[in-house]
């Protein structure tokens, strides 16, 4: 199936969806989205932070859709086309979405623990505009605990139902859920009982906000102060694949290993991430990579930053052997070869940590 | 070959008797002296007297109090991602019950601190600042150093005084 997102052709696999195809491609096409989870099924469709332009159904049928579609939800037909960062309506569309995100939301960020790796912090930064126009009281509630080790803050949610879903799936019967309508919609455990599940922590890492936050790490420090490293230990639970997070010699927080949107690759049960926070606990395998636009990457000079990709496929794209049409012999230019020149590129789709690697290997065979 | 018009040739004649006694060039440059005694003073005595910096100066910063003399600082942390010269560094704490009175916000700076070797009071913590907590004032400069130990402003040196308030022009 082919399917064409801002004018870059992908070939996909029928039942992508339109946002799957456009991560296929790469960040600077892919829709934002604030409650789509790729590992949590039936996650999407509820925050319209994707929604896109189809100027083209499909092959057969290509008329536009007369509205725009939430890409997270919305399946590609062959031939069709999306306009997503093209598009005006679509940006216009967005600015009015982060608007409607944050009427509740606190704006509490210097306070809240997830600063600095918040969707809602990069999808209102990059999205939307600096006012607001609302002037009615926000809905304030007070916060509770969720068992011992985490705090919900149901102030600062926006109800992208993505811990309903982690706690679906790791449970299999419904403990946690959405009470109330509307406006006075919350987030709760049935009567505040306590989640013991082991994997609960896990609703901590999927919520793009500061609802759901870890009460060992609270207050303790700011994300951007903090190191990033990769660590596994043996779990007889889990797979004991995590990112702890240091300030000095300490490991103030144990998360779960992330991908390049945000997502949780691996659950990681309640023992690795509330209770083994000695540097003893773990084997480190070395520094995680954050990406070069996240305030995580400040005074981290320089290593360990995903440079952003797009440049380098560009110039591949581009790609001109400067011998061809034009005699070159008596110049003494030592090409690259094409094919060491496409060493250096990432494919399309491929996460950017691949593409530094090659990189990498290819400094080193020099 | 003259470069510029400074240079003066110097006249090598032979001096008059009047020259030659120097008495009037003498009295002529106690004149000049006698004439300063009788002007104003450029200088001012320093530690005592001070000068107006203007009203963007940036000298010894303060962490500012709200009208309820309660602490804006929420450790968040701007300043010290802000500070180029990595000066500024804090420890967070959470408002117990019963500190409302002390602090605006549920999170609280238990440790500020600046180190004023390295800070270059270019005030782009000020401006950072979500929360309007800290400044460089424009009336007071970081005393000097006598040994490494005052180098650290920990909050004691640094939260504002309710019984002198700080106040800039704009502001009143």
């Amino acid at each position: 199936m082919k399917v064409t997102i801002d004018n870059i052709t992908i070939e996909v696999e029928p039942g992508t969806t339109i946002l799957q195809a456009a991560r296929k491609i790469g960040p600077e096409v892919a829709p934002p989205a604030m409650c789509y989870y790729e590992p949590l099924k039936a996650s999407g469709g509820k925050c319209r932070a994707c929604l896109v332009k189809v100027t083209a159904g499909s092959e057969k049928d290509p008329r536009p859709m007369p509205k725009l579609v939430p890409s997270c939800i919305t399946q590609v037909q062959d031939g069709m086309i999306v306009e997503n960062t093209v598009n005006e309506q679509v940006l216009e569309t967005r600015k009015g979405i982060v608007e409607f995100l944050l009427l509740n939301h606190p704006l509490d960020c210097p306070i809240c623990d997830q600063a600095g790796e918040c969707h809602l912090q990069d999808f209102s930064f990059q999205h939307g505009v600096q006012q607001t126009r609302y002037e009615e009281e926000r809905r304030t509630f007070e916060k509770q605990d969720l068992g011992p080790n985490i705090q919900l803050h149901m102030t600062r949610c926006i109800l992208c139902y993505r811990c309903v879903f982690t706690a679906d799936q790791i449970t299999g019967n419904r403990v946690h859920g959405v009470l109330n309508r509307g406006d006075h919609a919350e987030i709760s455990t049935y009567i505040e009982k306590a989640i013991d599940n082991d994997f609960s922590g896990n609703v901590i890492d999927v919520c793009p906000v500061g609802a759901l936050t870890d009460k060992t790490y609270r207050f303790k420090n700011r994300v951007w102060f903090t190191k990033p490293v990769d660590a596994h230990c043996d779990c007889e639970k889990c797979s004991g694949k995590v990112t702890l997070w240091y300030r000095g010699d300490e490991v103030i927080r144990v998360t779960a290993r992330k991908n390049q949107w945000g997502e949780v690759l691996e659950f990681i049960c309640n023992t690795c991430r509330f209770e083994r926070k000695n540097t003893a606990d773990w084997t480190i395998e070395g520094p995680t990579k954050v990406a070069r636009h996240s305030v995580i990457s400040a005074n981290k000079y320089g290593a360990n930053k995903i440079v952003p990709e797009f440049a380098r496929r560009l110039a591949a794209s581009q790609y001109k052997d400067v011998h061809e049409g034009r005699d070159t012999s008596q110049l003494n230019i030592k090409q690259l070869p094409e094919e060491r020149f496409k060493q250096l590129i990432p494919p399309a789709g491929e996460s950017a940590v691949a593409g530094i690697r090659s990189i990498q290997n290819w400094a080193d065979d020099k | 070959m003259q470069l510029t018009n400074r240079s003066k040739k110097i006249d090598k004649s032979e001096m008059s008797l009047a020259e030659r006694m120097y008495l009037p060039a003498i009295a002529s440059g106690m004149a000049i002296t006698l004439k300063h005694f009788f002007k104003k003073k450029p200088t001012i005595n320093y530690p005592e007297q001070k000068r107006y910096l203007g009203p963007i100066f940036r000298g010894h910063h303060i962490l500012k109090k709200d009208e309820a003399g309660r602490e804006r600082c929420t450790a968040c942390g701007l300043c010290a991602v802000a500070c180029p010269a990595e000066a500024i560094s804090m420890v967070a704490a959470e408002r117990q019950s019963g500190e409302e009175h002390l602090y605006r916000e549920e999170k609280y700076a238990a440790v500020y601190e600046i180190n004023m070797l390295r800070c270059i009071f270019c005030g782009l913590c000020e401006e950072a600042c979500p929360k309007q907590a800290i400044y460089l004032r424009h009336d007071e400069f970081v005393p000097v150093f006598m040994s490494r130990d005052e180098v650290i402003y920990g909050k004691n040196k640094l939260v504002e005084n309710m019984d002198k308030r700080y106040l800039r022009e704009g502001w009143k």
